[in-house]
């Protein structure tokens, strides 16, 4: 194949064109070996095809090469492409334009040459900038070029170094352990006996496990080492795509035969490749067409919320432009045909002497007033911003509390140009899993058969982790584990424990020092931390797990080894079976080649030898090191001394040693722990195996890789119960058990886990039994579904049927306590059963289109009728600071919504541990079958919120009895927060809701809600709830999350944020920021986003204002020369004044103006809430800066006017004490502006005063002639010499200035905004930081007569002023009627919700008589509150439609009519209410309305059901 | 697409993955700058931190505004030099294609701007195939009526004052920025191939009989190229030197002004004014400077009272917590 020349030549965007061009010759890519001889020298077996590789060879043109080429110019082409993208952007259009008129002499203002200046700088910034990216991109691009590979050489008949960039599709490359894959590389021979390579894709996705690559079948038996030479198939295979995921091409062998590729054999570009000696392989795509490279789109380019405001205040300054040109012209035609009759001196006629018509005067007058007013439209404006932009940007990757230690990695910001929309999100959504937890599986519990393992020693563990933060990094891991014996006889007393601790305890993830060495090894070996690790096993588990073992390796020579344990230690035993093998768990140790390999391609390797070594080597060494000893500790745990002893010893090495001098006594101990006495030990195991086995374990020293960290945490539960993998080969599974020994299964299949499945199974034979059996492993909603079904005749089935029943209840349980859970199932397969499904099976893995299809439906028929084995829970801890984050986030007037996949129960309880939902508050949850159920329950549910307006008493009892007894006295927050509502709706629920017809009132809904749970949601749902509630809502919103499900919500997001965890790195590719943690968000919004915020909308403003101001100048004098689009200032200074003498302080203020400091930002987060109400820079604020622009142009151009009147001074020795006046008045306005000084602004104002006067001295001295019109020689020099210059620049500025100065002084004092006294609060001695905190949620004393100051609205927003009276005297009023039963009952419901509809039932028939009676004395209170209400309140719904409907005796019926039958609608209240947010109510226009509707719709319900 | 691929992810294994332990440590510098901390003043604006700026505002400009006041006011006696003036109202010097009517380099002496001036002072460039000098509509309309101050004695007869011609333009207009075009014996000579502007009399050259005060240097000329800035001003038209130092310059007494009328003003309603005015040492009789800083300054300090009531009162009536200076 010929180097095809396209590649090398073409620059820009090489990507894109070839795709475009590809699209023109066919769907596949044919690739053949470099080595066939040339088409002259053909061999004859090849000459069959020659036409068609002709035709091939014509369309081979567009094979990419290797070479890396990023940059988008060359030195030709930069200037005209830069500019002609510079253009894009239609701003710079208009400065052009508005330039080149100047080049029109009737209507020209400036110089023409000068007049392009300005434009030209711009470009030159914007342009230079590009060169200096695009040279950078260069020159990583020539060091990723000259990587080294080696290559094999047609010329020399074996493997030369060549670099990456002459790697050609075609090549055959050998690749060595640990090399970085250079290109798209079809694997064709490994040295691995199995053919298989395992490869890093870190760089690709950031997933840190291995991932396994298997040679083309056909070439994985070749016996003798493979040779390029002979290669003489051809490869078809589809075109160059972006899917990762995703790999389907065909082998043609010479003989005509075709072997199918798949993903399994392609070896990604950017992948490293472990654990394998040397993989040979051929380039299928190279350079550019690497999916790699063609899945990285890049930064995106986003338009933040003030950049449109801004946008659209632009528009308003052209139409002010517009109309000042107009008045000019209009005027200045006025002026015209005034003089010119006269024969005035002064008016100057055409060229040819004729004169000027007063119609084209005016015309030139406009073009000239646009030319000359042009600085209204703030040329540097765009750059200013993308300056502070990049320097904010700059500020927030510096920010040391931005920077994860655990994981070394600092915030990253992706999106360089919606920094400032950090500062004005209103809703946050989040994921669940890897965001608000860790994504750190640790194995907590399981029920198998029935029974259920509490592993109580195992949660005390955990939760030593979590208190032993403070402690010493080296006894954390093996302390946990040791005292385990203690606690079998107090599992009552520990579970109780546990449970009160179960929020609290989530804080913690463990100690610090742990966490950091974690995560060093996280680089090299995935999810294995010692707390995810070190299981401490269930002793009565333990037991049986041990007699299985005992029992089979009595039996195991028998014919059913299996049928002599009962059915449950069967099931144990299958369980833990299913638990190690039913998994994709790749096993390492250090004696598998890894090392070896490594010792030997030190010197060699190309990339970054040494670093490499450090990096990957040490850590694993310590892993090694630390996990052997845990694991000696785990299964010695009785040697109490001796493990004691080991902690202590400071290497495994020595540990070997002392482990040999123990020899006996310690093994026995430690195999036989929990057994009753050594007398039952197998007879065939002397302790001499026993030794010798311990010997091996240790020296196999065991590593889980997995795919997911559940996996391994299910492996790692298992290797404590002595079920340990120790091997996994392509076609094997070896488990080694203290008894049996080494058991080795022979692995069939392997079906692995997708999400529509959501399931994984293995088919293996069982070497005991010689059985072909079906493990499977998946989410209980769908295990369960797929089980045998059993007969209640016999007693098998019913005892099937009570274990499953039992099973169910325990899955509920773990779901309560926010556990993860899987189903362990099982099936057993006859030969024949297995045989036919095996030739369906590879019918559809062979198949060459639909594959995925036929493969799920395979299978789909062989996961039935399973038999299951039991449970596992598995808990996801909360990350650092969640709760906290939370708290200060919803403090920050954020609303939290959490969007995840997970099942309701758990997401409920993680709800809970990570404060998003209270205990004090009202749950509404949406659970309906049906769109008409789910329609009539969101009418219900708006009613009641509804109604809770009004009087929020009645629904109080309402909610009382449908669930239980809240603490109805009401906590002292009330008054500033009040309880409020949360809604948890399911994932098929939220499809409905999110129907057309109904997400209006779902969004109302979810709009009164404190807190938004959606459960089981799919991530097309996510995107679509981020998108209702930006597009209805107008709100700012911000994504956050960790996965690839969570992409399409962070796209969709006016802020997207990644957290670089462990779920790879879809998510951060998609987003707009990542943050290591989810606990980064609450100082990334609330500092960094308010600063960035405010910084910019201060920035924006002032362009605004400086802009009006000059020319306001400008347009004053055109009062006094006839409208003549004449300047009185300089050119020059009207040119570069914005640019230069201006726009450094402004800068400065805007990158580091702080106004209020971080501390107090994060301490009254509240102040956040500035920035949603968009605060600093809104219309009228926009409008009253231009009022003041006008203003100030107005005094200081009439100050200087009547200084200067009927004096002799000239046009530009006027106008230059002007411009000097309006420069002064800039920076002291600016100066009233800064709230921070340092040394940083004082320099900038210095400067520009300095470089204005030494300018202005230059200028006028340089040239006596050059600059007509205005030619200003010596000017400046004369007037430094008048004290009237001095004096009015003095009184002018001043002037100017004092009534801004005194209203900012007034209004500071009399109506201060939250971020004044936020700042007058970090001024303060800390002490009193607690003591203002009332007075900051109150916002001012009610008796304060503030109906006019306009901060009030901003303030009453905050909290809730007006009604809390009012709700508080609600509360009196309703206090006594309910509060016996409260404080009987303070929050039982919540301690047992699996109960909680039993509880539903029993209140529900109990107090449906009853519940008139508390509510009457309410009754009476709710008429005279609804006076009270209604002086104020025009929008209270109808008190009496409220009483009229009977909805809350339908809704209970209802109820529990759907809780009986079990299909239906769930509707449950749970929590009393208070008030809701004033605001919202406006969200419906009539707000009887909704009443109405229920009255309907609460008939048809009650019909329906 | 690929345009923006770092190619340095690729090596480094992603801006994810920390490359080497703890020997490449991405935690940011903790130095003031980077971590925001600098050193600031932090003003807050409130009635008690201003008012003293608006105190110490109203304290200055009040005396410097009597101070100007009384300066301005005291240019009535007629002492030291008197500067005579010509002023004219209505007459838009600063109108922009009028302000552009003339070339710089013709007044600067450059002889190939001499006979062929800059298109800028059309129509007033060429007049009769011969370049205009001085060409443009400044030029053109310059102003040209004589006037002359005769005291009238207790004699019958009026003594005429000396009016000085000379050191009425800018030092640097007269030395640097106009010349006279080189070559030549006699100025007639060195403007020879020019015709005169339209509406003058005279050529150029015979402006005045000095030959240093001829030509483009004339400084009647000089003084009115300088085009005023707004469309009612005056320009500098004599010197009044004083002889000694017991006499005033100009002595009580009936004055007697002659004019020759040549400058039209009539047609643009314009008006004719004549000023006789000394200068002090901030430059002619303009009481507004005086005024305004009396005015600012007390608006000021009436400002800082209103100010210092509201600090005072809100200190009392609220909880004295939220203000603090």
């Amino acid at each position: 194949m010929e180097r095809e020349p396209a590649a090398a030549e073409e620059p820009g965007s090489p990507g894109r064109r070839r795709r475009r061009r590809r699209r023109g010759d066919g769907r596949t890519r044919v690739v053949r070996s470099n080595l066939l001889p040339p088409p002259g020298v053909e061999d004859p077996a090849a000459r069959a095809t020659k036409g068609a590789r002709r035709r091939r060879r014509g369309g081979a043109q567009h094979l990419a090469d290797n070479r890396l080429k990023t940059t988008k110019y060359t030195l030709l082409s930069f200037l005209p492409k830069n500019l002609f993208e510079q253009f894009h952007r239609l701003a710079n259009v208009y400065f052009v334009f508005i330039a080149l008129l100047n080049f029109v002499p009737a209507v020209n203002a400036f110089q023409p040459g000068l007049a392009l200046a300005p434009v030209l700088f711009i470009l030159a910034v914007t342009a230079f900038k590009d060169l200096w990216e695009d040279y950078s991109r260069h020159r990583s691009d020539h060091e990723i070029n000259h990587l080294g590979c080696l290559v094999f050489s047609r010329e020399e008949k074996q493997y030369v170094n060549r670099f990456w960039k002459e790697i050609r599709v075609g090549d055959f490359v050998r690749l060595r352990c640990n090399e970085i894959i250079p290109a798209d590389i079809l694997l064709l021979s490994s040295s691995d006996p199995d053919g298989l390579c395992h490869i890093e894709t870190a760089n690709l996705d950031g997933e840190t496990n291995l991932k396994r690559r298997q040679v083309v079948r056909g070439f994985s038996e070749l016996v003798s080492e493979f040779n390029p030479v002979t290669f003489t198939s051809i490869i078809e295979c589809e075109k160059p795509n972006n899917d990762l995921t995703r790999f389907r091409g065909c082998m043609i062998h010479d003989n005509g035969r075709k072997a199918g590729l798949y993903k399994e054999n392609l070896l990604l570009r950017g992948c490293t490749i472990r654990n394998t000696e040397a993989v040979v392989g051929i380039v299928i795509y190279a350079g550019h067409e690497t999916k790699a490279l063609l899945n990285n789109s890049g930064p995106r380019y986003k338009r933040s919320q003030l950049e449109r405001q801004m946008n659209c205040d632009v528009l308003w300054c052209v139409l002010l432009l517009i109309c000042m040109s107009l008045f000019s012209a209009v005027g200045h035609g006025l002026w015209v045909r005034r003089y010119q009759e006269k024969k005035s001196l002064f008016d100057v006629p055409e060229s040819d002497g004729s004169s000027l018509s007063p119609v084209t005067a005016a015309v030139y007058s406009f073009l000239t007033m646009i030319i000359v007013l042009q600085v209204l439209i703030p040329i540097s404006l765009y750059v200013s911003i993308e300056i502070v932009k990049v320097c904010q940007v700059y500020f927030i990757h510096q920010d040391t509390e931005l920077y994860d230690e655990e994981t070394d990695s600092q915030l990253q910001c992706r999106a360089l140009n919606i920094t400032e929309d950090l500062g004005q999100i209103q809703y946050i959504f989040s994921d669940k899993t890897g965001t608000l937890t860790e994504n750190k599986m640790v194995f907590r519990r399981c029920t198998v058969s029935g029974i259920e393992y509490s592993h109580d020693a195992n949660a005390q563990r955990l939760a030593r982790y979590q208190e032993a933060d403070s402690e010493e990094e080296e006894a954390v891991p093996r302390g946990g584990s040791l005292p385990q014996r203690g606690s079998v006889g107090s599992h009552q007393s520990v579970r109780v424990m546990h449970r009160s601790q179960s929020t609290k305890s989530h804080r913690r993830t463990g100690s610090r020092a742990e966490a950091k060495r974690a995560s060093m090894l996280s680089k090299h070996t995935a999810f294995s931390s010692p707390m995810e690790k070190d299981i401490t096993p269930d002793p009565k588990l333990f037991e049986k797990v041990s007699e299985c073992d005992r029992c089979l390796a009595v039996s195991r020579h028998q014919e059913h080894p299996l049928a002599h344990l009962s059915p449950e230690l069967s099931d144990v035993f299958d369980f833990f079976i299913a638990l190690t093998i039913c998994n994709t768990v790749v096993v390492t140790s250090p004696d598998q080649p890894r090392q070896k390999v490594r010792v030997r391609f030190e010197v060699k390797s190309p990339v970054k030898t040494i670093e490499d070594f450090l990096r990957r080597f040490s850590p694993s060494r310590l892993t090694s090191g630390c996990s052997s000893i845990g694991n000696l500790a785990t299964s010695k745990a009785t040697h109490k001394s001796g493990s004691n002893f080991l902690s202590t010893l400071p290497n495994d090495s020595t540990l070997f040693k002392l482990e040999e001098r123990l020899g006996q006594p310690a093994a026995a101990i430690a195999s036989n722990g929990y057994s009753s006495g050594a007398a039952s030990w197998a007879p065939e195991h002397t302790a001499q195996e026993q030794k010798l086995e311990l010997e091996q374990e240790q020296e196999r020293e065991l590593r889980y890789e997995a795919e997911s960290p559940d996996e391994a945490a299910l492996v790692y539960a298992a290797r404590a119960y002595n079920c340990a993998l120790v091997d996994r080969l392509h076609d094997q599974v070896s488990v080694e058990l203290p008894h049996l020994g080494r058991l080795t299964f022979e692995l069939l299949h392997t079906l692995g886990f997708d999400s529509i499945r959501k399931r994984m199974s293995v088919v293996i034979r069982h070497p005991l039994t010689d059985e072909i059996n079906v493990y499977t492993k998946g989410a209980d909603s769908v295990v369960m579904d797929l089980l045998l079904p059993c007969s209640s005749d016999d007693a098998r089935g019913r005892h099937q049927k009570k274990i499953r029943s039992k099973t169910q209840n325990y899955l509920n349980l773990y779901a309560v306590e926010g556990l993860r859970t899987l189903c362990i199932a099982k099936r057993v397969l006859s030969e024949e059963e297995y045989a036919c499904w095996l030739q369906s099976h590879l019918e559809a893995e062979s198949s060459l289109d639909n594959r995925e299809e036929l493969l799920f439906q395979s299978a789909i028929r062989l996961e039935t009728n399973l038999h299951l084995l039991g449970a596992t829970g598995i808990e996801d801890r909360l990350q650092d600071g969640v709760p906290e984050t939370i708290a200060k986030l919803r403090q920050a007037g954020l609303q939290i919504w959490v969007l995840t996949g997970d099942k309701q129960e758990t997401a409920i309880n993680i709800a809970y541990a990570c404060k998003l939902l209270d205990h004090d508050e009202e749950v509404i949850t949406l659970n309906a079958e049906s769109q008409e159920a789910c329609a009539s329950l969101l009418d219900q549910c708006l009613h009641y919120v509804q109604s809770r307006i009004p009087c929020s008493t009645p629904e109080k009892t309402a909610g009382n009895v449908s669930v239980g007894f809240s603490p109805l006295c009401p906590p002292s927050t009330s008054t500033t927060s009040g309880p409020s509502l949360s809604l948890v709706i399911d994932g098929r629920s939220l499809a409905y809701a999110l129907e057309k017809n109904l997400e209006d009132k779902f969004l109302f809904l979810a709009k009164q809600c404190r807190s938004v749970l959606c459960c089981r949601s799919t991530p097309l749902q996510k995107s679509m709830v981020v998108k209702l509630v930006r597009s209805k809502l107008k709100a700012m919103t911000l994504a956050i999350g960790d996965g690839a499900n969570d992409v399409s919500m962070i796209q969709v997001a006016d802020v997207g944020v990644g957290i670089s965890g462990q779920e790879g790195m879809q998510a951060v590719m998609a987003s707009d920021f990542a943050v290591p943690r989810f606990r980064y968000l609450e100082r990334l919004l609330i500092v960094h986003g308010h600063w960035c915020y405010s910084r910019l909308a201060n920035m924006v403003l002032y362009f605004f204002y400086k802009n009006t101001m000059f020319v306001g100048l400008l347009f004053w004098f055109q009062f006094y020369c006839g409208f003549s689009a004449s300047a009185m200032i300089d050119q020059w200074y009207l040119i570069f004044f914005n640019l230069l003498f201006s726009s450094l302080p402004q800068l400065v203020t805007g990158v580091l103006d702080k106004d209020v400091p971080a501390e107090v930002l994060l301490t009254e987060p509240q102040l956040y809430k500035s920035g949603q109400n968009m605060e600093e820079y809104r219309p009228r604020t926009f409008w009253l800066n231009m009022a003041d622009a006008a203003f100030q142009s107005l005094v200081c151009f009439f100050i200087p006017y009547l200084a200067y009147y009927d004096s002799d001074t000239d046009v530009f020795t006027w106008g230059t004490p002007i411009t000097a006046i309006a420069l002064f008045t800039f920076l002291l306005h600016l100066g009233i502006e800064t709230k921070t000084w340092t040394w940083l602004n004082w320099i900038a104002c210095g400067f520009s005063i300095l470089l204005f006067f030494t300018v202005a001295l230059i200028y006028n001295a340089s040239c006596a002639t050059c600059y007509p019109p205005s030619n200003s020689y010596w000017t400046m020099q004369t007037l430094l010499g008048d004290p009237v210059f001095y004096l009015t620049c003095l009184i002018a500025p001043v002037a100017a200035l004092l009534p801004r100065l005194f209203f900012k002084a007034v209004q500071g004092s009399l109506f201060p905004t939250q971020l004044q006294q936020g700042r007058q609060l970090a001024k303060r001695p800390p002490k009193k930081l607690i003591a203002p905190k009332e007075n900051f949620a109150q916002g001012h004393p009610p008796e304060e007569p503030r109906t006019e100051s306009s901060e009030q609205k901003s303030i009453s927003t905050s909290g809730p002023l007006s009604q809390d009276c009012t709700s508080q005297a609600s509360w009196h009023i309703q206090q006594p009627a309910c509060s016996p039963e409260a404080s009987g009952e303070p929050s039982m419901v919540d301690m047992n919700v699996p109960l909680r509809e039993d509880i539903l039932l029993e209140g529900l028939s109990s107090q449906a008589p009853g519940s008139s009676m508390p509510r009457e004395p309410i009754l009476e209170g709710c008429p005279g509150d609804s006076k009270m209400k209604s002086t104020h309140t025009s929008r209270a719904a109808p008190l009496s439609s409220i009483f009229n409907l009977p909805n809350f005796s339908s809704l209970n019926w209802i109820s529990s009519l759907s809780l009986v039958s079990g299909l239906g609608s769930v509707l449950q209240f749970s929590r009393s209410s208070l008030q809701m947010d004033k605001q919202d109510s406006e969200f419906l226009p009539s707000p009887p309305q909704p009443d109405q509707d229920l009255c309907g719709l609460s008939r048809q319900t009650t019909d329906y059901f | 697409m690929a345009m923006n691929y770092n190619a340095k992810d690729e090596v480094d294994g992603g801006p994810q993955c920390p490359p080497g332990g703890t020997a490449k440590n991405r935690r940011p510098d903790n130095t003031a700058f980077k971590q925001q901390r600098l050193p600031a003043w932090q003003p807050i604006l409130t009635a008690g931190t201003v008012l003293p700026t608006f105190f110490i505002i109203g304290l200055i400009f009040i005396p410097i505004g009597i101070g100007i006041f009384v300066t301005s006011n005291n240019i009535r006696e007629i002492e030291g030099n008197v500067f005579m003036y010509y002023g004219l109202s209505n007459f838009y010097q600063n109108h922009r294609r009028y302000v552009k009517s003339r070339d710089d380099s013709q007044l600067n002496g450059d002889s190939s701007a001499l006979l062929n001036p800059s298109k800028e002072c059309e129509p007033y460039r060429r007049n009769e195939d011969k370049p205009i000098a001085p060409c443009g509509a400044i030029a053109n309309s310059m102003f040209n009526d004589t006037l002359e101050l005769f005291l009238v004695g207790n004699e019958s007869y009026p003594t005429p004052i000396t009016l000085k011609k000379k050191g009425i333009a800018w030092w640097t207009d007269k030395n640097v920025k106009f010349r006279n075009p080189s070559g030549g014996e006699s100025l007639k000579e060195r403007f020879k191939g020019t015709t005169k502007p339209v509406n003058w009399v005279k050529p150029v050259y015979m402006l005045d009989s000095e030959p240093d005060n001829n030509g483009f240097i004339n400084e009647d000329f000089i003084v009115w190229m300088r085009t005023a800035a707004l469309p009612t001003f005056r320009k500098l038209y004599r010197l009044i030197e004083r002889k000694s130092d017991l006499h005033p310059t100009l002595p009580a007494g009936r004055y007697y002004l002659n004019i020759t009328y040549n400058y039209p003003v009539h047609s643009f309603d314009g008006r004719k004014r004549m000023i006789l005015s000394t200068i002090s040492w901030m430059g002619g009789k303009n009481p507004f400077l005086g005024i305004a800083y009396i005015a600012i300054g007390s608006i000021s300090f009436l400002l800082g009272v209103v100010l210092l009531v509201i600090n005072h009162k809100y200190r009392n009536s609220s909880n004295t917590a939220d203000i603090t200076i």
